[in-house]
């Protein structure tokens, strides 16, 4: 009997133990300064391909200084250019990788380089301005009866200067939702850059697999479809890309 | 009764303890540095230890590494994802063995320091340490760039400051220079005898630097073709002007190899080439094509489970095999005897192409085809390996197929039912059968028990051959601009293959070169660095779906892309009282498990380095492109 008395004094000490000691120094608050913005260049979001997929997604990183080993918080881009990360308070410095989208980074004023210091006390909202190789300054869909869609879009080369790349291939995207990109097509046509003759004229078509006679394009009552162009730069592994538009069958 | 126990206890501490050499005897179960190194047999089973340290990318112990570049299909629920994921991970191929190269590092401070040991045994020990650490900057440079190049065993002096031991990455072309010279003094203390296959001699040496300098040497013609993939300080990326030296020095290496004559093409079996060639892998008494590999002995516990894995389910000696599925993507590069790439007919007009035995389809051509795939038709340990997917019924046009292996099912017009897909399957979706309608033959052990669980196989990993010296020889010949002799080491290889016809130094092109390699090399470890360096990966694995069409136009193409896994499915005719019942037709399919279509982009050329060895080491530059 003296063996069990034993043991339930020690239980109990424990479990006034824990009731002392947990709860309170060991919780951090989550992180609550929301930084959001979009990565823009002369006011126009950079479109890029959806973040699904995070190896082939462009991102850029954020770093601080001061808690032992280094590492970068990667924050990545949404479709349409913009971005949003939840952090603690405090300076952080951020950098684009070079070899992260289709773009290149601007000198920063202050550190003379592509980091671009940033202090976060409170929530921040902050457009980042880059500069890119081409943009899609418009593109236009239609569909014919016969399941064809048709692209008409405009590009623009911003870089002209000995930085500059040729275009590899110019393509058109399908999809049935609202994600489009080369991973995330029923239906896609390209063109190669070499027979691109009119930067600001090109048309390109692709057909949907399913018929659409009944005005349907395969999933349950689905009467319209979402597309964009992108453009493939030779040597640059992620596109650019227009707006992603909702077409509509009738 | 306590009380007695007590009193023994104390009395046998008393007896034993406080004698004088309690402190100072010699541990019983650690050998230390004197007495290792004071005797050949322990230096050299330390020596041992570093053989085992020797890094594979794609190795017969490993088989699912193959099935990532659809060489390969992977016939494992568990390793669908392969053929799943449209990316290659950045962090791929990454290595940063530091810690093997330190143990190379103290071995070799250690058994130069050795008085015990005889100058000869010395001086063979320290060469072949050199050569595994040659061997392993050459791993480190073909996936990580150019390394910090560390000969030294470092020791940290707990002074508060380690930036002493951090050093930065030497230039592409430095780690090169150095695997180079390395095993140029490496060789000078090897032995000179090609009967020495499993431990360092002169003649993988040689082998080595044909390799290596041929790596570095397209790394330098072709890095022009992907001006991004560099560092400004040279960590990645060789100058162009550079790209002739290395080729001389690799066609140098393998010529020295070559004139030597001390190996020369596996040649035992002539009456059947395709048995030839699969022999070359699994012969190991006197095998004269061999350089270098990795051995493995039956009740030793070092054995290989390839055969296991890979044997065909039909006959197999376990409830399992069959994983590694060859893909028709890689059949269709075995050209036929008249030199030139032929898909497979497997249409006539509208109808099916009908054949009277199922490997006719396969007929005249390279034999490596019937040496390195277990086609459908054939034998595997003298038993049928029952590969078909079902009955085709000619009249109706109907498919008749079971779902399980060697499956049971009622023809039409017949009152029983009977088998109507082959033990090996192929079955869509079935795990162990060959859903691509191919086994692999290479490295498979035809010994009775290999597929045993309890037994296995000895048969060894082939890293170095002769055969792969002329091809480099090929090759480094066709790019310094003599046609001729690439020709002349390039054509061996094919008269072994059973061509009769010779390639003329005209048709010698960087296409038919890459084409070379691919199917005498296949499952060998060397696509992957191959694409690499011929700066090619990214347009073979270029994210885009293909098609049969897609593959049929691509064969002989260095750069065609090769994105997905396809197969090629054997049925039986069924159509009685008709001249075609009984005969065979043959359906391209893709296997459904295969779902993306596979990318390689500018940032998979080196793989990352991990954050923490940056954090640890700030001097270390990232690499490209990522």
């Amino acid at each position: 009997m003296k063996k069990y008395r034993f043991l339930y004094y020690l239980s109990l000490m424990g479990l006034l133990s824990i009731g002392i000691s947990s709860c309170q120094k060991d919780n951090f608050e989550a992180p609550k300064t929301r930084f959001t913005g979009h990565l823009v260049y002369q006011g126009k979001p950079i479109q890029v391909k959806n973040t699904g997929d995070q190896i082939s997604a462009v991102y850029f990183e954020l770093w601080q200084s001061g808690f032992g080993k280094s590492g970068a918080i990667n924050v990545y881009l949404n479709q349409d250019g913009s971005f949003s990360a939840l952090l603690f308070n405090g300076d952080y410095r951020l950098v684009i990788p070079s070899s992260q989208g289709p773009f290149l980074s601007l000198e920063n004023e202050q550190t003379h380089s592509d980091t671009i210091p940033l202090s976060l006390h409170g929530s921040t909202d902050m457009d980042i301005e880059v500069l890119p190789y081409y943009m899609v300054d418009k593109a236009d869909f239609s569909i014919g009866t016969d399941s064809v869609v048709t692209a008409t879009a405009s590009i623009s080369k911003i870089i002209t200067d000995n930085r500059a790349k040729d275009i590899e291939s110019v393509s058109l995207y399908v999809n049935r939702t609202a994600f489009v990109d080369e991973d995330n097509k029923i239906a896609f046509g390209s063109i190669a850059g070499s027979d691109i003759t009119n930067l600001s004229s090109i048309k390109l078509t692709a057909k949907i697999p399913e018929d659409i006679s009944g005005g349907n394009i395969g999933v349950a009552d689905q009467d319209y479809f979402y597309a964009r162009v992108g453009v493939k730069i030779s040597g640059v592994d992620d596109r650019i890309f227009s707006e992603i538009v909702k077409v509509q069958l009738k | 009764m306590k009380k007695i126990y007590l009193i023994v206890m104390m009395a046998s501490l008393l007896a034993s303890g406080c004698s004088k050499d309690f402190l100072t005897n010699d541990p019983t179960s650690i050998l230390k540095t004197d007495q290792v190194f004071g005797s050949k047999e322990l230096a050299f089973s330390a020596l041992a230890d570093l053989y085992k340290g020797y890094v594979d990318l794609q190795t017969i112990t490993n088989w699912s590494e193959f099935t990532n570049y659809d060489e390969a299909f992977p016939s494992e629920a568990g390793n669908y994802w392969r053929v799943q994921q449209t990316d290659y991970p950045y962090d791929w191929w990454s290595i940063w063995n530091y810690d093997y190269i330190r143990h190379i590092n103290i071995y070799i401070e250690r058994c130069r320091a050795s008085k015990a040991l005889a100058d000869e045994d010395k001086q063979r020990f320290i060469a072949e340490a050199r050569f595994l650490r040659a061997a392993n900057y050459f791993e480190l440079v073909k996936r990580m760039g150019g390394v910090p190049i560390i000969t030294e065993p470092l020791t940290y002096d707990y002074n508060g400051d380690p930036s002493y031991l951090q050093h930065a990455r030497a230039k592409e072309s430095e780690v090169y220079d150095f695997v180079l010279a390395e095993l140029d003094t490496a060789q000078q203390y090897l032995p000179d005898d090609a009967g020495v296959q499993d431990r360092a001699s002169k003649g993988v040496c040689l082998a080595m630097q044909s390799r290596a300098a041929l790596y570095a040497a397209s790394i330098a013609k072709y890095g022009a073709m992907t001006p991004s993939v560099s560092l400004p300080g040279g960590e990645v990326g060789i100058p162009t002007a550079e790209a002739r030296k290395y080729y001389e020095i690799s066609r140098k290496a393998s010529l020295t190899l070559v004139n030597s004559h001390k190996y020369s093409l596996y040649m035992k079996k002539p009456e059947d080439l395709s048995d030839n060639f699969a022999a070359l892998f699994y012969d190991k008494s006197n095998n004269p094509e061999v350089i270098f590999a990795q051995n493995f002995k039956l009740k030793s516990g070092t054995i290989e489970a390839w055969t296991l894995n890979n044997q065909p389910r039909a006959i197999a000696e376990e409830a399992q095999g069959g994983r590694l599925n060859p893909t028709l993507n890689l059949a269709l590069k075995y050209e036929t005897l008249d030199n030139k790439y032929t898909p497979f007919v497997l249409k006539n007009g509208a109808d099916y192409a009908y054949y009277d035995q199922e490997t006719d389809i396969f007929k005249n051509r390279d034999a490596r085809l019937a040496g390195t795939f277990i086609l459908p038709g054939s034998q595997f340990k003298g038993k049928d390996v029952d590969i078909w997917a079902g009955y085709y019924v000619a009249a109706t046009g109907r498919i008749i197929t079971s779902n399980v292996f060697g499956g049971l099912a009622q023809l039409p017009g017949r009152n029983y039912k009977e088998k109507v897909v082959g033990g090996s399957g192929p079955i869509d979706g079935l795990e162990f059968g060959a859903q691509t309608g191919f086994y692999v033959r290479k490295f498979m052990d035809p010994a009775t028990g290999s597929g045993q669980i309890g037994t296995q196989s000895e048969v060894w990993w082939v890293r170095y051959r002769y055969g792969e010296v002329l091809l480099n020889l090929a090759e480094a010949e066709f790019e310094l601009g003599n046609k001729d002799s690439a020709a002349i080491f390039l054509n061996m290889i094919r008269r072994r293959a059973g061509f009769k016809t010779d390639l003329t130094p005209t048709q010698i092109t960087f296409d038919r070169i890459v084409h070379e390699r691919r199917v005498e090399l296949a499952f060998e470890g060397h696509e992957l660095f191959d694409n690499k360096r011929w700066r090619i990966a990214h347009k073979v694995w270029n994210g885009q779906s293909i098609s049969i069409t897609d593959l049929d136009n691509g064969i002989g193409k260095a750069a065609a892309p090769n994105t997905m896994a396809y197969g090629l499915w054997s049925y039986k005719v069924y159509a009685p009282g008709t001249a075609n019942d009984g005969k065979w037709i043959f359906k391209v399919v893709k296997p459904s498990e295969v779902t993306a279509a596979h990318r390689f982009q500018t940032g998979n050329y080196y793989s990352k380095i991990n954050q923490d060895i940056i954090s640890n080491n700030p001097k270390i530059v990232k690499n490209p492109n990522q």
